[in-house]
């Protein structure tokens, strides 16, 4: 008994601290004030100046459409890639999947800067492109760390049954393979654009002064205060992240009872 | 079927965005000069013989690598506790459980930290409880125990999650085994539980370090302007001084540093194998 409680405060504590700081963004973004730490009451002036705020806006717009260009384009890349080394032999492999590692291993700011160097040494301007490269370079690890082991758990007789069948290797690639790695796709392009959306350090480096993403907004922002608006982007985006994640857990969660029915029935 | 060639594109992404870039850093480190290019190519130490011949860049240094360290310390004692409750619970529990850990992971970091300075803060939530009790107001921002605060906050989950899922995976037998035997609580946990989750252990620490060691951000939002970690330093020569060649001596000596921290670490992996992934 006393071991319960202990384990519910405990867990209270621990929860408590990771949501508290997100309590203060969300009430402050309903704060008729400009300044935090003082409550002036309730506003949704904020929600309001959303609509208005260029620079917010225009962050955001930046944000979401790097996000969703590094995710299709390291998607892809990292499916061929995937489907590649999973055909290498041994040697060749333990190399290629160690290299695939780096951008993984090493840390954020390491890989800006030595992107920073590159482009700098290939006299690229700063900005978009740079940005798009550079995201798209820190996500593909992933995508190919997610479809790999897809590949491994695939029967291998598959493919050689549709070729027997009479499939072209292209045929059989897009009719049998690509079905069967699907959920790592699908995982690897879902994780791509978290990365990409919730990347600071990268950005930071890689993006001239005509493009910011939301992260480089917000940095500059906090020298002189972060606009509110700022938190009612943010409440907003984190209640529609919740929503999707309940929709997603109930129909899972839904699914597994339907099979538990079956299962049960016969 | 095998179509190594489906790789090549990428092989050759992989040399000019990771490989060419990393050697133009190293390279970069060993030379210097000043604007594009890479400085008049005579190889020199120079860059490595002004951070180590001046005491305040050692110090900042060992002021990263003494924070990241407490911070990893912390984030164990309190994530490995966290993570045992969650792996002990039923399976629809421990899902829910395991999302309440990763969803504020889903909100912008720089804003979750930022917010800190809205409870720390002198006219903060927190010191506004404490004058209310007739106390005097905390110092609580803008110092180490700040920065540390917001490490500890943002990589706890790193080190509670690999744990975690370390733990799910250990033979229920093996516990009701030694139970058997006539271990208590306390030996099964010494004897069984903790050695079988040490890949996980390593895992989170390694996720907790490296952030940890390499951050500019979070010293310069909780740590106020003056304040330098290595990250900063680095920050610093590439955005403001523009000293790339320093700079670039910083990150690899920073990046050793690390490759230190994980050899160490390592030794104490019993099974080679590293079961311990988040993947």
């Amino acid at each position: 008994m006393v071991d319960r409680i202990i384990k519910r405060l405990y867990t209270f504590f621990i929860v408590l601290f990771l949501y508290a700081p997100i309590l203060v963004l969300i009430v402050y973004s309903f704060n008729d004030s400009k300044y935090r730490g003082s409550w002036n009451g309730f506003t949704l002036k904020w929600y309001l100046e959303l609509l208005r705020n260029f620079e917010v806006r225009q962050a955001l717009e930046y944000t979401l459409i790097i996000a969703i260009l590094s995710a299709i384009i390291s998607t892809i890349i990292g499916t061929i890639a995937a489907i590649g080394i999973y055909g290498m032999p041994v040697f060749s492999k333990k190399v290629v999947l160690n290299l695939n590692y780096l951008p993984v291993l090493n840390p954020d700011i390491v890989t800006a800067v030595s992107l920073m160097t590159l482009f700098r040494f290939l006299r690229i301007e700063l900005g978009f492109t740079t940005m798009l490269l550079s995201h798209i370079t820190f996500c593909i690890p992933y995508v190919i760390l997610s479809i790999l082991p897809k590949l491994k758990q695939m029967n291998k007789h598959l493919i050689e049954a549709a070729m027997d069948l009479g499939a072209t290797p292209l045929y059989a690639l897009i009719k049998v393979v690509i079905p069967e790695i699907m959920p790592g796709i699908i995982t690897g392009a879902l994780i791509a654009f978290t990365l990409s959306i919730d990347d600071f350090v990268i950005s930071f480096f890689n993006s001239g002064p005509s493009v910011t993403n939301l992260s480089i907004t917000i940095f500059s922002m906090a020298r002189t205060g972060i606009n509110p608006a700022i938190n009612a982007l943010s409440t907003l985006m984190f209640i529609s992240i919740l929503a999707l994640l309940l929709i997603i857990n109930s129909r899972s969660s839904k699914s597994i009872n339907k099979k538990r029915g079956e299962l049960y029935e016969n | 079927m095998k179509i190594k060639w489906a790789s090549y594109p990428y092989v050759l992404w992989m040399i000019i965005f990771i490989i060419v870039p990393l050697g133009l850093v190293l390279l970069s480190s060993l030379t210097i000069g000043e604007g594009v290019g890479l400085g008049n190519l005579g190889f020199t130490l120079d860059n490595f013989r002004k951070f180590f011949e001046n005491e305040y860049y050692v110090e900042v240094l060992w002021a990263s690598v003494n924070l990241a360290l407490k911070s990893t310390v912390i984030s164990l004692l309190l994530g490995y506790p966290m993570a045992m409750i969650i792996a002990r619970e039923k399976i629809e529990k421990r899902n829910i459980m395991v999302l309440l850990i990763v969803i504020p992971m889903w909100m912008n970091f720089l804003l979750r930290t930022y917010a800190w300075l809205t409870l720390l803060g002198k006219n903060g939530f927190i010191n506004t409880i404490v004058t209310k009790l007739g106390f005097e107001p905390l110092d609580l921002i803008y110092n180490d125990r700040a920065v540390l605060l917001g490490m500890v906050y943002n990589f706890l989950p790193f080190m509670i999650l690999p744990i975690y899922s370390v733990l799910t995976k250990i033979d229920n037998s093996l516990i009701e085994a030694a139970e058997d035997l006539g271990a208590n609580k306390f030996n099964v946990f010494t004897k069984v539980i903790f050695p079988l989750s040490i890949p996980g252990i390593i895992t989170g620490i390694t996720m907790v370090f490296m952030p940890a060691v390499s951050t500019f951000v979070i010293s310069k939002l909780l740590g106020g302007g003056q304040y330098m970690l290595i990250g900063n330093l680095i920050e610093r020569q590439f955005i403001e001084i523009g000293d790339w060649h320093f700079g670039s001596a910083v990150s690899i000596i920073m990046m050793v540093f690390i490759l230190i921290t994980m050899a160490i670490t390592n030794k104490f992996d019993v099974d080679k194998e590293g079961g311990g992934g988040l993947w």
